[in-house]
């Protein structure tokens, strides 16, 4: 799929925590085939501050209706600036941006891993899971009870277990620390959230021999492999994340 | 219609907007963004003998209407240039330039006598200017007395069409123009990003692995155009300005300065179409302005003082 830039219409801005919100876009022309992992890069106009567009990973994709949607945490001025888009606006995108995550045989048995806004990509992909015959489960770390999202939808693609660092809802401590990963009746994880989460995972993933897949979200100028910015460190050396990833198998990498 | 060519020596280029080096990868990867042979020019990414990983993330940070880049001429090295991305890269219909770099004049020379074989590359663009590495680069191009031995012995060694990037870390830009047009340079191209840093305030660390990287984006632009009116006016080669240029009004500017043509580069991070819009904007300017060939406003400003 050719890589473009286009402009999109803001469909709906939902704030769904206090420091998440989903953007739903609208495409003027045909969407193309996204694939679970894959990011835009968005313009993000009307911030002075934000000088290079911000990467953000596509949550899902309607393809009847022709939308689809980002999942955005608030955390420096550019996407608090978006946090403030109004519908009927629009943004410009350049799109679709990256790889995609490698499909489970048939039977295996498959965990979704995700803390925070890192459960971005893997609503897509369930979703896309689902579509071949898998029905995962799903390990979500949160900070606290306040910062949970409403798991509605993700309970209705597959089982899901919740830990809090507080322990206000599910088990209490980090997702590596959960008793369903004791039990260790998974073939493969697929796992986004915050470097130190990713990082356990894949130790925890390591240790027992699991097939093991990361999205990664490293730093970007421009999201399509001219600047070599975002370069991660790999067994093939240093690696661009924005178009040899952003989803690597933790046999490449150098953690 | 009006004429956009212009020639460095025996060299014609059809339109005056090439990409800078490091910012266009070596030309596929804008491929389905518009049609790279479209451009003047393209300078591929810096190049070096051996293959090289550059430094550690993070190698980039946001600054106030600009970004730090501390990429350290990560590349793969003159053997892998010439068996996996000449081939694919010379097909273009515009003048491909490989940007340059070493440790030292013999690296400088050994690379310059292997492009000089390559048919498909009519011009080098040699890197004196990089601030990102520890050996090579800046060192030459902020010495007069190095850039004089670099470009004399690189000029030696090669045949064609000559381009030297300046840096503007020096006191005098101009001295160092003329010290390298005094050489055989054909063309100078200023200017090569400025050393800075940033600071990350919650973590109170450096925000690159490096400390310090090169400043590029309209941030510098005010003084990249200074320098380019300066280095115009004291040199009789052309001038190739280059400096957070982010429209084609940004590209006029320089032209007017007295750059006979421009470079795109952080621009294409944010716009991955900015190079070919830059060039569209400057055609319709010309034609607004009821000019027929670029050349009439090369310099103009200077005219008229």
């Amino acid at each position: 799929m050719a890589k473009r830039t286009d402009d999109f219409k803001i469909i709906e801005n939902k704030r769904i925590t206090d420091d998440l919100f989903i953007l739903e876009l609208a495409g003027n022309e045909m969407l193309p085939e996204f694939k679970p992992g894959q990011f835009v890069q968005v313009r993000v106009d009307g911030s002075p501050g934000t000088f290079l567009r911000r990467p953000m990973s596509i949550h899902d994709v309607d393809y009847e209706r022709n939308t689809f949607k980002l999942l955005i945490q608030t955390a420096g001025q550019g996407s608090i600036t978006l946090s403030c888009a109004t519908p009927g606006n629009t943004l410009n995108l350049v799109y679709p941006l990256g790889n995609t995550f490698s499909d489970p045989q048939a039977g295996q048995r498959v965990l979704l891993v995700g803390g925070g806004v890192g459960v971005a990509p893997l609503l897509f992909l369930a979703k896309h899971l689902l579509s071949i015959g898998c029905k995962p489960d799903w390990l979500l770390g949160f900070r606290n009870k306040e910062r949970i999202i409403d798991l509605h939808e993700y309970r209705g693609l597959g089982q899901v277990f919740l830990t809090t660092e507080d322990g206000s809802v599910g088990e209490q401590g980090y997702v590596t620390n959960h008793s369903v990963l004791a039990e260790s009746r998974y073939d493969r994880i697929y796992c986004c959230g915050p470097d130190p989460m990713m990082k356990a995972v894949a130790a925890y993933c390591r240790k027992n021999g699991i097939f093991c897949e990361v999205s990664l979200e490293n730093l970007m100028a421009c999201g399509f492999g001219i600047c070599l910015c975002c370069i991660v460190c790999t067994v093939r050396g240093n690696l661009c994340t924005c178009t040899e990833g952003p989803v690597f198998n933790i046999t490449d990498l150098k953690w | 219609m009006v004429n956009l060519g212009f020639s460095i020596g025996n060299l014609h280029f059809k339109n005056p907007v090439l990409t800078a080096s490091g910012t266009c990868g070596f030309g596929p990867e804008l491929d389905d963004f518009f049609d790279v042979s479209r451009l003047g020019g393209i300078v591929v990414k810096g190049t070096t003998m051996e293959p090289r990983e550059g430094h550690l993330y993070p190698r980039m940070a946001e600054t106030p209407s600009g970004m730090l880049n501390a990429v350290g001429l990560q590349n793969k090295g003159i053997d892998y240039f010439e068996k996996s991305l000449y081939p694919v890269i010379s097909k273009y219909n515009t003048n491909v330039i490989v940007n340059v770099n070493g440790n030292n004049i013999e690296d400088y020379v050994a690379l310059t006598e292997r492009l000089d074989k390559l048919e498909k590359i009519p011009a080098i663009e040699l890197n004196i200017s990089c601030p990102n590495v520890k050996k090579g680069g800046m060192i030459f191009g902020t010495n007069l007395d190095s850039a004089r031995e670099v470009t004399r012995a690189v000029r030696a060694a090669y045949s064609k069409i000559l381009i030297v990037k300046l840096s503007p870390n020096v006191t005098n830009i101009v001295d160092f123009a003329r010290v390298v047009e005094e050489e055989g340079a054909d063309s100078v191209s200023l200017v090569n990003t400025f050393l800075a840093m940033a600071i990350d305030v919650s973590g109170m660390k450096p925000s690159l692995s490096t400390v310090t990287g090169g400043l590029s984006g309209p941030a510098i632009k005010p003084i990249a155009l200074r320098m380019v009116w300066q280095v115009a006016r004291a040199v009789k080669i052309p001038v190739m300005g280059m400096g957070g240029i982010m429209t084609w009004s940004d590209a006029i500017e320089f032209i007017l300065a007295g750059a006979t043509a421009v470079q795109v580069g952080t621009a294409t991070f944010i716009d991955p179409q900015a190079p070919v819009k830059v060039l569209e904007g400057i055609e319709s300017y010309l034609v607004q302005k009821g000019f027929t060939d670029i050349k009439e406003i090369v310099g103009y400003i200077n005219r008229r003082v």
